[in-house]
């Protein structure tokens, strides 16, 4: 049985921080299949096309019939677990200060065995459920996990290294004035967060929800103005050693195309509270999150971009917002880049229409705050990179691959 | 006779004439008109550092800035109301300078203010200040004095769920100002010319709509009201030359004879 974790002690200040060591990150064009999959939590591998064979590992030709075309499907998860093996030392240095390490043979169901990470509640020769996860590096591996959930499955050593659970992390929620704020700032204190900083702007402007935000547990409310470069790097300077998930959920939402909008007034807010404030948390947080990547059980694990799903794919009734929200979804994907040397996730979670006010003339289906929140939440002890958040934003996600230009034309009828 | 500028100079060299700076700082903190949040917004006051004897500019500090032009202690101009759009002059830089410097008259209401957030200054009030000091002469400006300068933030503001609560003068007293008066302009400590509830008066923001359309100025978010005489003091008040410009931020500063 996986033993609780405990809240961590506060840091010796005479320690030495120990610097973000990443596993092997190397993977072939075809493995980043894997990747992919891993990246939204879905299990998926190989399957030939020709004679149906499932392939592990990714291979450019089916070893059974030598097919080329091996696209990635969701695929059963079952398996048993052959062989376990625990290992004492290494020569690499991410694994060796993280001995003793698992791992062990599973036989999938579907076919193909697989080495794999192991969840320390396994036994060999049980049944387990295969998952695929990004690591430190960024790439996807293969963890074993019970077949059923255990006590205090998220706690073991080896699964709570691919997630980012907001368990005894500390998190810092961009704006506190919006309902979806106030909606994160509860989630992550019910997740088990140990302290949840909370940015309020404008603190001379009184806002709905206010009294109930600050009665949440653990809840901290921090100035923190996005649209203002000095006071983001103000908290950044009051709290960022102490901020291990950060949760940028600036919101900017006004209907109208470029045609629609007079002027730049508009548009020129929308981008400093959406694309210039994604800047400033970076530039101000992002350096510390790198360097404390490593930080142990709290160490910093993720920076969250709060995304409308029409960042993917522009929606016209609200076309200048769209073009904002893919500006801020290119810089997310530069900054997971640049965190990762940290071992640090970017997750973006897409959503369509919101339950709140600037989509009020928008009808159902639409995603409550506190959903959104929880799914983020999810999303986080999970670890993924990319969650699609409600009805909307998955069937957009879909449509998206199967035909981008018919999506374009359907959005903009 | 020529004016002997020199001895007016030397007299603030040698403290027998006090400048008093009206003015509060630029900072990104400080309230600005709030409006419903689906119409435009004056811009808060930002600064981004462009370097800082770094990589960026070794040598030198310095700062790109941006606002509303009616960001902080500002000017309004007549141009800034519809009731001031087509009149002469009605720009920041089409004013005729002489008017940057002007004499005041300050009509002290602090106390109401305290007592009532929303107190309208009236025509009683000015009849009573003209009792105690003589009639307002034309050309100057009028400043109110509510003290409203020395709260800060969200007593500053003021906001609550029927909007914002300052005191301003009634639609009245403005006209009379205007028109009995000859004022220069109204300069207030508060957000606005007008009071916070003046968009249910009639006309909505009487301040904004009678001194601008008839060519009157206005200046608000002053400080250090309480540190000038009711009579006696003089404005230096000139905004930016902006083209076309509905108004500006700008430095206020009074000259206060020392009294012996």
């Amino acid at each position: 049985m996986t033993e609780p974790l405990q809240r961590p002690k506060r840091k010796d200040p005479l320690k030495k921080t120990r610097v973000p060591l990443l596993p092997q990150g190397v993977r072939s064009r075809t493995a980043l299949g894997l990747t992919a999959a891993a990246a939204e939590g879905r299990f998926q591998l190989q399957v030939c096309s020709e004679c149906g064979a499932v392939v592990y590992p990714p291979r450019d030709a089916c070893p059974r019939c030598l097919s080329a075309r091996l696209p990635f499907q969701d695929v059963a998860d079952g398996g048993t677990l052959l062989a376990e093996t625990t290992i004492r030392t290494s020569t690499d240095v991410y694994f060796r200060e993280r001995m003793p390490w698992r791992i062990g043979t599973v036989q999938l169901d579907t076919g193909p065995s697989v080495v794999a990470h192991l969840h320390g509640d396994l036994v060999e020769g049980e049944r387990v459920r295969l998952a695929l996860k990004i690591d430190k590096s960024g790439q996807a591996i293969a963890i074993a996990l019970p077949a059923s959930d255990t006590p205090h499955m998220a706690d073991d050593p080896q699964w709570r290294e691919l997630t980012c659970d907001p368990k005894f992390r500390r998190v810092l929620i961009a704006d506190g004035r919006t309902a979806v704020g106030q909606a994160l700032a509860l989630a992550m204190s019910e997740a088990g967060a140990s302290i949840v900083f909370v940015g309020v702007a404008d603190p001379w402007k009184p806002f709905p929800g206010e009294d109930r935000l600050r009665k949440i547990e653990r809840v901290e409310v921090v100035a923190l103005d996005l649209t203002d470069t000095i006071s983001v790097n103000e908290c950044a300077g009051e709290f960022a050693p102490r901020v291990d998930i950060l949760v940028n959920n600036a919101e900017y939402v006004r209907t109208g195309g470029l045609l629609e909008r007079k002027g730049l007034t508009v548009a020129r807010e929308e981008l400093e509270m959406r694309y210039f404030g994604l800047t400033r948390l970076a530039q101000a947080f992002g350096p510390v999150l790198r360097a404390r990547g490593a930080d142990g059980v709290n160490s910093a694990a993720a920076f969250v971009n709060l995304l409308s799903v029409y960042a993917l794919v522009n929606w016209p009734a609200y076309g200048a917002f769209s073009a904002t929200e893919a500006a801020c979804l290119s810089a997310a994907q530069s900054l997971r880049a640049e965190l990762r040397p940290g071992g640090v996730k970017v997750l973006n979670a897409f959503f369509g229409p919101l339950e709140t006010e600037w989509y009020q003339a928008v009808p159902p289906p639409k995603v409550a705050p506190l959903a959104l929140a929880r799914a983020v939440v999810h999303a986080l002890q999970q670890g993924l990179e990319d969650v699609f958040v409600g009805d909307v934003a998955q069937d957009i996600r879909a449509r998206l691959a199967v035909n981008p230009k018919a999506l374009e034309r359907e959005l903009g009828a | 006779m020529t004016t002997d500028l020199l001895a007016f100079a030397n007299a603030v060299a040698a403290g027998e004439v006090a400048v008093v700076d009206l003015t509060h700082t630029l900072s990104p903190e400080f309230p600005t008109i709030v409006m419903p949040p689906e119409l435009g917004q004056c811009a808060p006051f930002r600064m981004e550092e462009v370097s800082r004897y770094d990589e960026r500019g070794p040598a030198w500090y310095w700062n790109n800035i941006s606002m509303g032009e009616h960001t902080g202690t500002h000017f309004d101009a007549p141009v800034h109301w519809i009731s001031g759009k087509d009149l002469p002059n009605n720009s920041v830089d089409t004013i005729a300078p002489a008017n940057f410097i002007a004499p005041a008259v300050v009509i002290d209401i602090s106390q109401q203010s305290a007592a009532n957030p929303d107190y309208e200054l009236t025509v009683a009030d000015v009849a009573a200040w003209e009792q105690a000091h003589g009639r307002i002469p034309p050309r100057h400006w009028v400043l109110l004095r509510t003290d409203w300068s020395k709260r800060t933030g969200r007593d500053y503001a003021n906001m609550r769920e029927d909007g914002q609560h300052s005191p301003g003068p009634c639609p009245e007293v403005v006209r009379f100002l205007v028109e009995e008066r000859d004022l220069l302009g109204l300069g207030t400590e508060t957000i606005g010319t007008d009071a916070g509830q003046a968009f249910h008066f009639n006309p909505p923001y009487p301040a904004h709509f009678y001194m601008h359309g008839k060519g009157r100025y206005g200046l608000q978010c002053l400080a250090n009201l309480d540190l000038l005489p009711p009579t006696g003091s003089v404005i230096l008040a000139a905004p930016l030359k902006i083209r076309r410009g509905s108004g500006s931020p700008l430095r206020v500063l009074a000259l206060v004879p020392r009294r012996d």
